[in-house]
């Protein structure tokens, strides 16, 4: 969903596993669809951890404990591997993130996040590990995350990393803008370059 | 200067640079199946436009499709929308369609290279992962985003920042039953899952020269699983051969314009990759997979790492992905008895797998207890498989060829394995319920999956010719 991106400052839901792939966070079943109903994927996030083989509440999967609540999913390593698929993406804003930390993602997931107004923040092994410690001692810890100065602070400890982005996704992200808007506005420069390539 | 084939054709093909941004890149190709473009199209719809360029489009069902009774509706509901939805979206904004039962249609990533859609030095997208299929034919191929599929059909450019370039050369000769496949759960269990994120992959060195187009199909598919944005071999005269004549390939004069032009697509003797690795053909086996990422691979006849050499930050998801599948850190897998096996998938569907496959079962029966699928990558292999006479030798050996699709690679048809099973799969994941809730996936290639159709366990190959 087109929104804008500015400074976010919430509790975090801790997810310490790695290599995370995009069949967990939405399996293949739920790709059917031929709308793009965030409600619908976001209900399915993580389903199959969610919920037991005859469909009952998973209480211990990190979604279903009352402790830990959100905008924020903490995750470990290599996190969105795997299928393309951006309904992983749509699943995670739809359940209400906005933001995901974790010290490395596949390509392609981080991508379709930043498409969907998901900020992906890459932060060090350190910081990661001290997080999921802080919030194992107090859930309640709070994270905020500042796009325009482009830093990563854990409020429990008070430790803050400058990450990653580039300008031009900053300033889409900050203003809700998207990439299709700007290729359409470039179609000039498209065709000169079919031109050149044709000749 | 760097001087990679990578270099040559990404920035070739680059629009514009994006101030303190991504570049724009032009696409010569875009794919669409039926899973990962709805939302595109709909997005198109409610922008009120029209595709810029849809005579470069392609479109094609595979992940939903039966792989039995094509001629008769889809039972499930929602998988037939999907499907019916390709193709009123093809037809109401004017792209190339294979519907289901076209002669052309089969697995968008067995399809595009078969047709002589995909040729050396283009750039190639679909919403898939396994895109950097097409790798093999010596172009830039890389799976998106389903808004980045929209990016395409709005203005054939998608915006995206460059990747680091990689060379991985395999150098010396295979052993006996050591396949593609092999290679690449070789490097994805040296690599990790992660290894070759932020990359893309040039695969080079005589074991990879020696190849065919087949088998570099199969490596150049795989390259998402260690991470990379795509893979691809450079073109030489394997390729070209491969090309002529096929339906969409240039034709007379345009074709020799075109080799022409393809025999420069080389990285040069100077090249200088941001990473570059050598691997020794002869130090792979023929592969097993005993976790639940296509990183935890061994050789057949080794064992599952035990829990101390896991690093501390990964032991959870170590102990999270045997518990799954039923195994011990330590253990062998040699022996596991087997109640599936799957042959097919962008990864292993190909004629070439299907004559392995054969070349163990012939003379042998299927084991009893084991349910095998065996599904061709499109009606041209298919038909290929008739052709050969393939088809006699594996129904005499007990198996029967169903109809082309995805299949059981991510079970969004029919094909389910069933909760708590164990499938010897040629697909590519072995991710936790990737080929039917619950199911317990251990990857393999053609010979290793034919082994254990038809002695019950997992098996060598080599033991059985």
């Amino acid at each position: 969903m087109k929104q804008k991106f500015d400074i976010i400052s919430s509790t975090c839901v801790p997810l310490p596993l790695e290599n995370v792939d995009t069949d967990q966070i939405i399996p293949a079943r739920f790709l059917k669809a031929t709308t793009r109903e965030e409600s619908f994927f976001g209900e399915n996030l993580f389903r199959d951890w969610r919920y037991n083989p005859d469909g009952s509440l998973n209480k211990d999967f990190v979604l279903n404990d009352p402790t830990y609540s959100g905008e924020i999913l903490v995750a470990g390593k290599n996190f969105g591997s795997g299928s393309s698929r951006e309904h992983a993406a749509w699943a995670i804003a739809g359940y209400g993130f906005r933001v995901v930390i974790s010290s490395f993602f596949a390509d392609i997931h981080k991508n379709n996040e930043l498409n969907n107004f998901v900020l992906p923040v890459v932060v060090s092994e350190e910081f990661l590990a001290e997080l999921f410690k802080s919030i194992k001692e107090n859930p309640k810890t709070i994270v905020e995350v500042d796009l325009p100065n482009q830093t990563v602070t854990n409020k429990a400890t008070g430790k803050s990393e400058k990450f990653e982005i580039n300008g031009y996704k900053k300033y889409c992200l900050m203003n809700a803008l998207d990439d299709i808007d700007f290729l359409l506005e470039n179609k000039e420069k498209t065709e000169a370059w079919e031109n050149k390539a044709n000749a | 200067m760097a001087n990679t084939l990578f270099d040559k054709i990404w920035d070739q093909h680059v629009v514009q640079h994006v101030e303190d941004g991504p570049e724009q890149l032009y696409i010569d190709r875009l794919y669409c199946h039926e899973v990962t473009s709805p939302q595109a199209f709909a997005g198109m719809r409610a922008r009120g436009i029209k595709c810029f360029r849809p005579e470069k489009i392609f479109c094609m069902p595979d992940h939903n499709t039966p792989t039995h009774d094509q001629d008769k509706p889809i039972e499930d509901p929602v998988s037939k929308t999907q499907v019916d939805t390709l193709a009123k979206n093809a037809e109401e904004f004017g792209l190339n369609h294979f519907g289901m039962l076209n002669p052309k249609n089969g697995i968008i990533h067995v399809v595009g290279p078969e047709r002589g859609l995909s040729l050396p030095g283009m750039t190639i997208v679909c919403g898939d992962s396994h895109t950097s299929t097409h790798g093999a034919m010596g172009a830039v191929a890389f799976g998106i985003g389903t808004s980045e599929v929209e990016m395409v059909m709005a203005s054939q450019c998608i915006l995206q920042q460059k990747p680091k370039s990689m060379r991985i050369n395999i150098e010396g000769v295979l052993g006996k039953d050591v396949t593609a496949k092999d290679i690449a759960l070789y490097l994805m269990s040296k690599l990790t899952t992660s290894g070759a994120t932020g990359y893309f992959v040039e695969y080079a060195g005589s074991a990879v020269r020696n190849l065919s187009m087949e088998g570099r199909l199969t490596l150049c598919n795989l390259s998402i699983e260690m991470g990379a944005r795509g893979g691809f071999i450079a073109p030489d005269e394997k390729t070209f051969e491969y090309i002529k004549g096929r339906e969409y390939a240039p034709k007379g004069e345009d074709w020799e314009k075109a080799v022409e032009y393809w025999k420069t697509l080389k990285s040069g003797e100077d090249a200088v990759f941001d990473k570059e690795l050598t691997f020794k053909a002869e130090d792979i086996e023929p592969m097993v997979t005993y976790g639940t990422n296509p990183g935890m691979g061994m050789g057949i006849t080794q064992e599952i790492p035990s829990l101390d050499s896991i690093p501390e930050a990964g032991k959870a998801s170590f102990l999270k992905s045997l518990d799954y599948m039923g195994f011990k850190p330590g253990q062998k897998i040699l022996g596991t008895p087997v109640d599936y096996v799957f042959l097919g998938a962008c990864t292993n569907g190909r004629i070439e797998d299907f004559r392995a496959f054969a070349s163990i079962v012939k003379g042998k029966k299927k084991a009893e207890g084991v349910t095998a699928w065996l599904v061709p990558g499109s009606w041209m292999v298919l038909d290929q498989i008739k052709e050969e006479g393939l088809d006699k030798v594996l129904e005499e050996a007990g198996f029967e060829i169903r109809q082309p699709g995805c299949s059981a690679c991510l079970a969004m048809n029919d094909d389910k394995i069933p909760a708590g099973k164990l499938a010897v799969s040629t697909s590519n994941r072995n991710f936790e319920g990737r080929q039917g809730p619950g199911a317990r996936t251990v990857l393999a290639s053609p010979l290793t999956a034919a082994a254990a159709a038809v002695t019950g366990v997992i098996t060598d190959p080599r033991t059985l010719n």
